[in-house]
């Protein structure tokens, strides 16, 4: 008798085991493996990049001293290659949330926003760093409506970062400086797995489990493009964008 | 004939009688008001009513701070779609309390266009705000913010007004509000509010008087919550509530002679205190956290 329970427990802590294993290695493929990367390049001329006239603050003048800091509209490469492009999934995905905790920053930076667009996932923390010597106050604009609610803080020289969260997908919320005008940044909240473009153009997205998706790139001000991708286990998906110069 | 006329008087009487009656179902509510259209609350019904009498030449019809006066008036008037408030006891981002947007009818908001609906009950007031709450579906997915809290009022003295300056010049007051609060900083131009509108930044030396409220309370709350809809932000996270109160006095000595700010007035003119140069050092941190003790004071 005794021995039929214990040989009942083990097979079932056994069973237990084998089920955990698989369950774990399922989500690791899953969420680990699949990656779509590509570039995104700007046609034509680019805009001219106006410089930034910051000497009403002396502090936001001296932190770009000899190299005055530019409009960041547009932002392209030498090789055509265009930065600050947001790349998400738009159809496909399913996996909601990729309960990304891994926190994003903006840092408010001499006088601009570093980075210029940050993406980031639906309840991913963000974090508001202010690098300045100077006071600061970060002023979000969400569209009304949209499900995320603007707020409007100071962070004076030497405030700690603090984090925030978006409720809701929004592509894209400005975010504004009143104290330094020229101060314009956006927060693209997306759902799901998403890259942003470097200043070579490049961009990937990880996480991604195999499946066909749409993907959207989306530029401040040239708009959104979409094209189809397919990622297999092991072998990661591509998409190029271009975008034409206004 | 007499019978002719006993009839006529009959007809007389059931007819007005029943207009009496008509009219009474079409006013739906014994306030007279015409019903309203869709699921309103009783409350929401009376304060529509009351909300087209008096509110919807400046706000609109629809709510949207587009009335017909609205392009002769700056400030603009409020937007309620949006649901986004100046004068709230929450912190940034949140919605007011009920009591915080009755406050703001009762006291009408000063510099503007908005007059105070004091001559207005008390229930009435309460009954606009349910109906304002109508414009935007925010109050329905989202509550109102935690209140902050307001600690009690030190007693002033030289040294918390010395702080109060040194507040004033350490979280850059001055970039709007200018080096002696005459709302002339090296921001003060460029400003906007969230629609994109110009707007100016509070001059101290004009009033006594605040857009919500003028207490020193009402002053306090200001740096804590902010005006969202502004570029005022809050200064929750970096203000501690010592130090609002310093910035309190100080601003008062800002502020032209009046029986709220007659001791900080008075105490300022003793210290012979000057306008703060933003461009010499910092007063050593040190010194400022021995002022910021409690029993320093």
């Amino acid at each position: 008798m005794k021995t039929r329970y214990k040989l009942a427990g083990m097979l079932t802590a056994l069973l237990l085991v084998v089920v955990g294993i698989f369950s774990l290695s399922s989500n690791v493929s899953a969420a680990g493996e699949g990656k779509i990367t590509g570039t995104v390049k700007l046609t034509g001329t680019p805009p001219h990049a106006k410089t930034i006239d910051m000497s009403k603050d002396p502090v936001c003048q001296k932190a770009h001293a000899g190299d005055p800091a530019k409009v960041e509209t547009v932002v392209a490469g030498a090789d055509g290659g265009l930065a600050n492009v947001v790349v998400y999934i738009s159809e496909g995905y399913s996996g909601g949330a990729t309960a990304a905790t891994n926190p994003v920053s903006i840092d408010q930076k001499g006088c601009m926003y570093q980075p210029h667009v940050v993406a980031v996932d639906v309840n991913q923390p963000m974090k508001v760093v202010n690098s300045d010597q100077t006071t600061h106050n970060i002023h979000p604009l969400p569209a009304p409506g949209a499900g995320n609610t603007g707020w409007n803080k100071s962070q004076p020289p030497g405030s700690a970062p603090f984090d925030v969260t978006w409720k809701a997908e929004e592509i894209a919320i400005p975010v504004k400086c009143n104290i330094h005008p020229w101060m314009h940044g956006y927060i693209a909240v997306v759902k799901g797995p998403y890259g942003t473009s470097d200043d070579k153009g490049s961009y990937t997205i990880d996480n991604v489990p195999p499946g066909s998706y749409t993907l959207t790139a989306w530029q401040e001000d040239l708009g959104k493009q979409t094209a189809k991708v397919t990622v297999a286990a092991g072998k990661p998906g591509t998409a190029d964008f271009t975008f034409k110069a206004k | 004939m007499r019978i002719a006329h006993n009839a006529i008087f009959l007809c007389g009487m059931v007819l007005s009688l029943g207009m009496t009656m008509a009219t009474a179902q079409n006013a739906g509510t014994s306030s007279g008001y015409p019903t309203p259209k869709g699921d309103f609350t009783p409350a929401e019904q009376r304060g529509h009513g009351l909300y087209l009498r008096y509110c919807f030449e400046c706000h609109g019809v629809a709510g949207d701070g587009e009335g017909d006066t609205a392009p002769f008036i700056d400030p603009k008037p409020r937007n309620f779609t949006l649901a986004v408030f100046k004068c709230r006891s929450t912190p940034t981002g949140t919605l007011p309390l009920d009591k915080d947007l009755e406050d703001t009818i009762e006291r009408g908001i000063v510099h503007s266009n908005m007059p105070s609906w004091r001559p207005l009950r008390q229930e009435d007031r309460a009954d606009l705000v349910a109906y304002i709450k109508t414009f935007s579906a925010r109050w329905k997915t989202e509550k109102p913010g935690e209140p902050i809290k307001i600690p009690a009022e030190p007693a002033v003295t030289a040294d918390r007004i010395k702080d109060g300056q040194a507040v004033f010049k350490r979280v850059e007051c001055w970039k709007c509000h200018g080096v002696e609060g005459r709302a002339n900083g090296p921001s003060a131009d460029t400003l906007t509010d969230d629609q994109g509108r110009p707007i100016k930044p509070f001059n101290f030396h004009d009033s006594d008087r605040f857009k919500c409220g003028s207490t020193d309370q009402d002053m306090y709350r200001d740096f804590m919550t902010g005006l969202d809809g502004t570029p005022m932000p809050s200064f929750a996270d970096n203000i501690k509530p010592d130090e609002a109160w310093d910035l309190v006095f100080y601003l008062r000595t800002l502020q032209p002679p009046a029986s709220v700010n007659k001791k900080e007035k008075e105490i300022a003119k003793q210290l012979g205190l000057k306008p703060i140069n933003p461009n010499a050092p910092a007063q050593s941190d040190s010194n400022q956290q021995q002022n910021n003790q409690p029993q320093s004071k």
